[in-house]
C-alpha cells in the first residue's frame, strides 16, 4: 500500500470546460439530466417504450422508392446534389400546395418556404419574431420541441388551458387581457389543432373559428403546427386554421409523419412579407434546405401512391391506438384518466392526485416500461401529475404489455404514497385536462 | 496482445448512460495505446462473444445494479474469463451502502450514523411514527439515499421533518431499501485507489466544488458545472488521513485493481467515509482520471496495467 506523494505537481483547478463562463445566456440550463439519461435505457429492446414519437415507417415500399430514387438520380442527379434555392425547390413547393389542399388550404407556391423539418420552420419563425423576454402563448401542455425552441430564444411561454376540444378560446382571451394589463408583449400563439402533441385532442371547426376570432380581436398571430392532420382515424380532415384565416395564420407542415422523418423536409406557409424574412433567415441558417431530400420527396410524391400510403399508416395507427385504449382500460388504477385521440400518436394521462410521473420514472424503467413525464410539456414546471404515452411505434401486443407494466408501476407507487400518507386526497374527482395560464409570470 | 480487451458498458441499470460514457472513453484510451478493443453491451450475445474470444480480458465499466453488485463478475468467474476489478463477492458488499458502511465502521473507519430501511417497514410500523423517530435519532439535516444506486440518483438532503416522506419515496424509486444518515458538512473529496505491481496506491484527493452547491447528476456529468481541485485544498494531515481511509476501505472490503472512496472532511480535518465505488466512473467529467493525471499516471497506461493484473490473477 502506498500514499500519494505530497505536492508532486502544482494543484489542478479545473472545471473540465475551457470555455465555462463564456457561453451565451441562452445556453444556461443545458445540463446533463438524470431523466434524459433514463431514456438511454428505454432504447433497449427489453423495455416497452411508450415514450418516443417515432413514426413507424416499416410499411413504406422501400424497394419501389429505391428504384424511383435511382431513376431520379440518373436523370437529375447533378441538380439534386447541388446547392439550391433558399426558399426551396419550386417543384416541391408546388407539390406542397397540393398536399395542403387536402386540408382546405389554397395557397401559391411562392408563399411556401421549405425547411429542415417543421422544427426548423418553428425555429425560423421564432427567430424573426421574438426578442428575449417576449411572450409566446402555447397550449397547456405543448410540444416539448417547441418549448425548447422558445427557450433558446429566451422567450417566456405562457400556457393556455385546454379541454377535450383543445385550446379554450375564453382562456386565451383571459390570458391576452392579463398580459396586456401586465404590459407584456405577446408575439404569437403556437397551437397544434389536430391530435395535439402531447394531449391527443383535436379542435373542432367551431373551436378553431372561436380561437381565430379571439386572435383577430387582439391582433394576435397564430402559428398553426400541423404534422398529424392527415392521420385522422375517422372522417374527413377538419379544415386547417390557415384555410379559415389566411392573413393571421402562419402554417407549419411536415413530411415526417406522412412519408419519412429522415428526409427532414417541412415547410412554412406565410404571407408574402413574412416569407421574405423567412427566406433570408433560412439562407443565414443553412444557405438552402437540403436539395437532395427535396428531390427525393418530390419524386416520392409524384411517382408513388403517397395518399394510399397515408391510408395504410392511418389503419396501422388506429389499430395501435385501440390496443392502447384497451390496455389502459384494463390496467390503470382507479383515479387515472386519459384522452381518446382520433388520430396522431399520443394519449395524455392524468394520474391520481399526489403521484409525480417524473419521480416514479426510475421505477418504471426498472419495470421495463418508459413514458415521457408530463412536466416535459410545460415551460413552468407544471405537469407532474401527467404523462404522455405514445402508441405509434410498438406493435399492439407490446403496447398491451407496456400498459400492464405501467399499471403495476402505478399501483406500487400508489401503495408507497399511501404508506407515507402522500396519496390522493380526492382521487375520485377527475381533474381538468390542464390548468389555466399564469399570465403574470416572468 | 492477441486477444482483444472486451470493454463492457451499458447494461440495463439507471446509470446506463454514465456507463456508456465511461466505456467510450476507456475504449479510446486503449485503442490509442495500440490495444485491440471490443466494446460490448450486456445482452444475450455477450456469452457467445466471450466464448468466441478465448484469452480476452473483460474490463467491466457497468454502473448500478448487475454492473456493481457483483452478479456479472460471478458469471465471468463461472465462464473462467479474466476481468479487471473486484470479485463478485467483494462487489456485493461494497455496492450496498447499508452493508459497506457497517463493514468499514466495524474496521474502525469513521462513518455517518446510518440506518437502512426497506419500504415495507414503514407500512408495518406506521410511517408517521417511524419518520418522527428518524428525525429524533438521526437529526436534521440528514441524507436519504437508495441503498443500491450511484451517481447521486435518488439522493436528497432533508432539512426538516416535512420533507422526509417525499425524500423516502424518491429513494425507493431506485430500489426497495433506502439509507438515512446524518448529513456531514465539510469538504467533499474523492480518493481513487489503483493497484500496480507494488500493491494498491492512493491517488491524490480530488476536491469537488459544484457551482450549484449540490453535486447532483447535472453537476457530475456536465462539463463546467463543477470545479475540481487536485490535490484537494485540505491540510497535509487531512490529505494523508483521506488516503489512508481510501486504502483501508479498499483492503477492508477486499477490493481489487481500482476503487474510489468518497469522503467528507470536516472543519477539524477529520475524514468521514460516505461510500465506495467498485467501478468508478471514467467519463470525461469523472474524478479518477483527474487524480491519475495529477499523479503523473496516464489513464491509458494504468488501464493496460490493470488488464495485465487481471490476466495475472486469472493465471497466477
Amino acid at each position: 500500500m502506498s500514499l500519494p506523494e505530497q505536492s508532486p505537481r502544482a494543484r489542478q483547478d479545473t472545471r473540465l470546460d475551457t470555455w465555462a463562463g463564456r457561453y451565451a445566456a441562452r445556453t444556461h440550463g443545458t445540463t446533463a439530466s438524470a431523466v434524459r439519461s433514463l431514456f438511454e435505457v428505454a432504447n433497449r429492446p427489453e423495455v416497452v417504450s411508450l415514450a418516443g414519437g417515432m413514426p413507424n415507417i416499416a410499411d413504406l415500399p422501400l424497394d419501389v422508392i429505391a428504384d424511383n430514387l435511382a431513376a431520379m438520380i440518373g436523370k437529375e442527379g447533378p441538380r439534386a446534389m447541388q446547392y439550391g434555392s433558399g426558399q426551396g425547390e419550386p417543384a416541391l413547393r408546388e407539390a406542397i400546395t397540393e398536399v395542403m389542399r387536402l386540408e382546405g388550404i389554397h395557397a401559391h407556391r411562392d408563399d411556401v418556404t421549405v425547411t429542415v423539418g417543421s422544427q426548423q420552420g418553428l425555429d425560423l419563425v421564432t427567430r424573426i419574431f421574438c426578442d428575449p423576454g417576449d411572450v409566446v402563448l402555447a397550449e397547456a401542455p405543448s410540444y416539448v420541441g417547441a418549448l425548447g425552441t422558445f427557450r433558446s430564444y429566451q422567450t417566456d411561454v405562457v400556457h393556455v388551458a385546454m379541454d377535450e376540444h383543445g385550446l379554450q378560446p375564453e382562456a386565451l382571451r383571459e390570458a391576452l387581457v392579463a398580459l396586456q394589463a401586465a404590459g407584456r408583449r405577446v408575439k404569437f400563439l403556437y397551437t397544434i389543432p389536430n391530435f395535439q402533441n402531447p394531449a391527443g385532442v383535436t379542435q373542432p371547426l367551431e373551436r378553431r373559428q372561436e380561437i381565430l376570432a379571439v386572435a383577430r380581436d387582439h391582433e394576435l398571430m397564430v402559428v398553426e403546427d400541423n404534422p398529424y392532420g392527415l392521420l385522422s382515424f375517422s372522417g374527413e380532415p377538419i379544415p386547417a386554421m390557415r384555410s379559415l384565416d389566411a392573413d393571421n395564420v402562419l402554417y407549419l407542415g411536415s413530411f415526417s409523419k406522412t412519408f419519412s422523418p429522415g428526409m427532414r423536409v417541412g415547410w412554412v406557409l406565410a404571407p408574402h412579407a413574412v416569407r421574405e424574412k423567412l427566406v433570408l433567415a433560412q439562407e443565414s441558417a443553412t444557405l438552402c434546405p437540403p436539395t437532395f431530400s427535396q428531390f427525393a420527396v418530390t419524386t416520392y410524391l409524384t411517382t408513388c401512391d403517397w395518399q394510399g400510403q397515408v391510408v395504410s399508416f392511418r389503419d396501422m395507427y388506429r389499430t395501435r391506438r385501440d390496443a392502447m385504449l384497451d390496455g389502459l382500460a384494463e390496467f390503470m388504477p382507479a383515479g387515472t384518466t386519459w384522452t381518446r385521440p382520433d388520430g396522431g400518436f399520443f394519449v395524455w394521462l392524468t394520474l391520481p392526485e399526489g403521484l409525480d410521473s417524473q419521480a416514479m420514472l426510475p421505477r418504471a424503467i426498472t419495470s421495463r416500461v418508459a413514458y415521457v413525464p408530463g412536466s416535459a410539456f410545460f415551460a413552468d414546471g407544471f405537469g407532474a401529475r401527467h404523462m404522455r404515452v405514445s402508441y405509434c411505434y410498438p406493435p399492439p401486443d407490446r403496447i398491451r404489455e407496456g400498459c400492464r407494466r405501467l399499471g403495476e408501476v402505478l399501483h406500487r407507487e400508489l401503495d408507497l404514497h399511501h404508506t407515507f400518507g402522500l396519496d390522493a386526497r380526492d382521487a375520485a374527482t377527475s381533474p381538468p385536462l390542464t390548468r389555466g395560464p399564469r399570465a403574470n409570470q416572468s | 496482445m492477441n486477444a482483444p480487451v472486451i470493454v463492457l458498458a451499458g447494461g440495463l441499470s439507471h446509470e446506463r448512460d454514465v456507463s456508456l460514457r465511461s466505456g467510450r472513453r476507456v475504449a479510446e484510451q486503449l485503442q490509442d495505446a495500440g490495444v485491440e478493443v471490443l466494446e460490448h453491451d450486456v445482452d444475450p450475445q455477450l456469452i457467445s462473444t466471450l466464448r468466441s474470444h478465448p484469452g480476452s480480458v473483460v474490463l467491466p465499466l457497468l454502473h448500478g445494479e448487475a454492473g456493481e453488485d457483483g452478479s456479472l463478475r460471478e458469471v465471468l468467474d463461472l465462464l473462467d474469463v479474466p476481468y479487471v476489478g473486484s470479485t463478485g463477492a467483494a462487489c456485493r458488499v461494497a455496492f450496498d451502502k447499508s452493508i459497506a458502511t457497517r463493514v468499514v465502521a466495524e474496521a474502525g473507519i469513521r462513518t455517518p450514523r446510518q440506518v437502512a430501511l426497506p419500504h415495507e417497514i414503514f407500512r408495518e410500523l406506521g410511517a408517521a411514527a417511524l419518520v418522527r423517530a428518524l428525525g429524533e435519532q438521526i437529526g436534521f439535516p440528514m441524507m436519504v439515499k437508495p441503498s443500491r444506486s450511484g451517481s447521486a440518483l435518488g439522493c436528497t438532503r432533508v432539512d426538516q421533518p416535512g420533507e422526509l416522506s417525499s425524500a423516502m419515496v424518491a429513494a425507493y424509486a431506485y430500489g426497495s431499501v433506502a439509507v438515512v444518515e446524518t448529513f456531514i458538512t465539510g469538504t467533499e473529496v474523492a480518493v481513487g485507489v489503483v493497484e500496480g505491481p507494488d500493491g494498491p496506491q492512493a491517488l491524490p484527493a480530488v476536491e469537488i466544488r459544484p457551482e450549484s452547491g449540490v453535486y447532483d447528476y447535472a453537476a457530475r456529468y456536465t462539463a463546467g458545472e463543477t470545479r475540481f481541485l487536485c490535490p484537494a485544498e485540505i491540510s497535509t494531515e487531512a490529505a494523508e488521513a483521506c488516503a489512508r481511509m481510501a486504502l483501508d476501505v479498499h483492503e477492508t472490503l477486499g477490493l481489487a485493481h481500482l476503487s474510489r472512496t468518497d469522503i467528507i472532511v470536516d472543519e477539524q480535518g477529520r475524514p468521514t467515509f460516505l461510500e465506495t465505488n467498485v467501478a468508478p466512473g471514467l467519463t470525461p467529467t469523472s474524478t479518477v482520471p483527474i487524480a491519475l493525471e495529477q499523479a503523473g499516471l496516464g489513464l491509458g497506461p494504468v488501464l493496460l496495467q490493470l488488464v495485465e493484473l487481471a490476466r495475472a490473477r486469472h493465471r497466477p
